[in-house]
């Protein structure tokens, strides 16, 4: 039993002084290995825009979730009656816009929610030239928007309407990445 | 009880405020005021290097400068760039961003396996990333084969007058006021900047785009 006991002893203490031994002599295979990421799981649709402000100006209040979470393809089909509605109820003397849209034209292209951006050069909502290729920073959306909806065919109605005379942002961008302005 | 009606109707029109607002801040009831709330998406050619397109995303509004620095990105939101190549309004490649531990993570832009409304983070090993940029540091840019990526706040680059507009949609103004009064002077956004090459969806001619977020 003593006998025994003492082998154990001796047994255990070897075995540490063994992994003491092997610590020391094997640094280099002791690094720890670079946590692996958890990216697993299914992500589900919790909000989307395209275009600026088009859920808010265009969506009514009882199907602004829904708008969020339709997909894109199906936006026209889901939307675009409803967008129509709404064009008229903000602007009621609307006939045509400054692209020449028709009511039905405008709510169509703006009831699929999707920003079209050129590869090839100017990229700018509008810069007097140049509409709809990109969303760049300084672009002053709102008066586009504002200027499509009420202005009419040659931009001259509701002139009242067709700015917010807020014409620029409150900081300067970054002509460097990342662009945007630090915060306040 | 006259103070405390006043503020409770001042509450209440900054309220129905609220519920007007802008780009895309607090559009739906169900996420507004949550870590999944997009406020703005940008697309435009690099002033850097014409070859290459950048995105701009920007979730959680309104944030006061005394309210950013506990402002964070949600490990469990998904933000996801849309590009349809072929004008189908489907999305032909995508590009992943979502942090952990600190750092924000871009995947793609990839054909995604599987498109619309549900999605599983593709990832691949040595990804590009970049600490997310803390509040009052200098911005870190992280990069790699020619794209830039940066996480962090900024100032919320959108402007409007909100209060006019919701004024005329009242009836209660028949126009804006000129000046005008922007709503979001003095708050900022959480950031999510990426530059890639145009190269790596498709080169040239135009493409859709719409960013997502998507929640595990």
């Amino acid at each position: 039993m003593k006998f025994s006991n003492s082998y154990i002893f001796l047994a255990l203490l070897f075995a540490f002084s063994l992994s003491i031994v092997s610590c020391g002599d094997d640094d280099d295979t002791m690094v720890e290995p670079t946590p692996t990421l958890d990216f697993s799981g299914t992500y589900t649709i919790a909000d989307q825009m395209g275009r600026p402000a088009i859920n808010t100006v265009f969506v009514s209040d009882d199907r602004k979730d829904e708008f969020n979470t339709t997909s894109v393809a199906d936006m026209g089909g889901a939307f675009a009656g409803a967008f129509n509605d709404r064009l008229l109820a903000l602007n009621p003397g609307y006939t045509t816009n400054a692209l020449g849209w028709d009511a039905a034209t405008f709510s169509g292209a703006l009831a699929t929610d999707v920003l079209t951006v050129s590869l090839d050069g100017t990229t700018t909502f509008f810069d007097g030239t140049n509409v709809l290729t990109g969303r760049a920073l300084a672009d002053d959306v709102i008066d586009t928007e504002l200027l499509l909806i009420f202005g009419g065919e040659a931009g001259a109605d509701n002139p009242g309407l067709t700015s917010d005379n807020v014409d620029s942002n409150d900081k300067a961008f970054l002509n460097t990445f990342p662009y945007l302005a630090t915060p306040w | 009880m006259l103070n405390l009606k006043s503020i409770t109707i001042v509450l209440l029109v900054a309220a129905s405020w609220m519920f007007f607002m802008s780009a895309d801040h607090i559009d739906a009831p169900d996420v507004q005021s949550t870590s999944a709330d997009i406020t703005d998406y940008y697309a435009f050619q690099s002033t850097e290097n014409s070859n290459n397109i950048v995105f701009a995303v920007n979730v959680q509004g309104l944030l006061s400068p005394s309210a950013t620095s506990g402002a964070m990105f949600d490990e469990n939101v998904l933000l996801e760039v849309n590009i349809d190549t072929n004008a189908d309004n489907v999305e032909d490649q995508v590009i992943q961003l979502i942090p952990r531990d600190g750092k924000m993570y871009a995947f793609g832009p990839f054909a995604p396996s599987t498109t619309g409304l549900t999605s599983t983070v593709q990832s691949t090993d040595d990804p590009l990333s970049v600490d997310i940029t803390a509040y009052g540091e200098n911005a870190i840019v992280g990069t790699k084969d020619g794209s830039k990526l940066f996480a962090g706040p900024r100032d919320d680059p959108f402007f409007f007058d909100l209060g006019a507009y919701t004024d005329v949609l009242a009836g209660n103004a028949t126009g804006f006021s000129d000046p005008g009064n922007d709503t979001f002077a003095g708050t900022n956004v959480l950031s999510v900047v990426i530059e890639i090459p145009k190269s790596s969806i498709g080169g040239s001619g135009s493409v859709n785009t719409w960013v997502e977020s998507k929640r595990k």
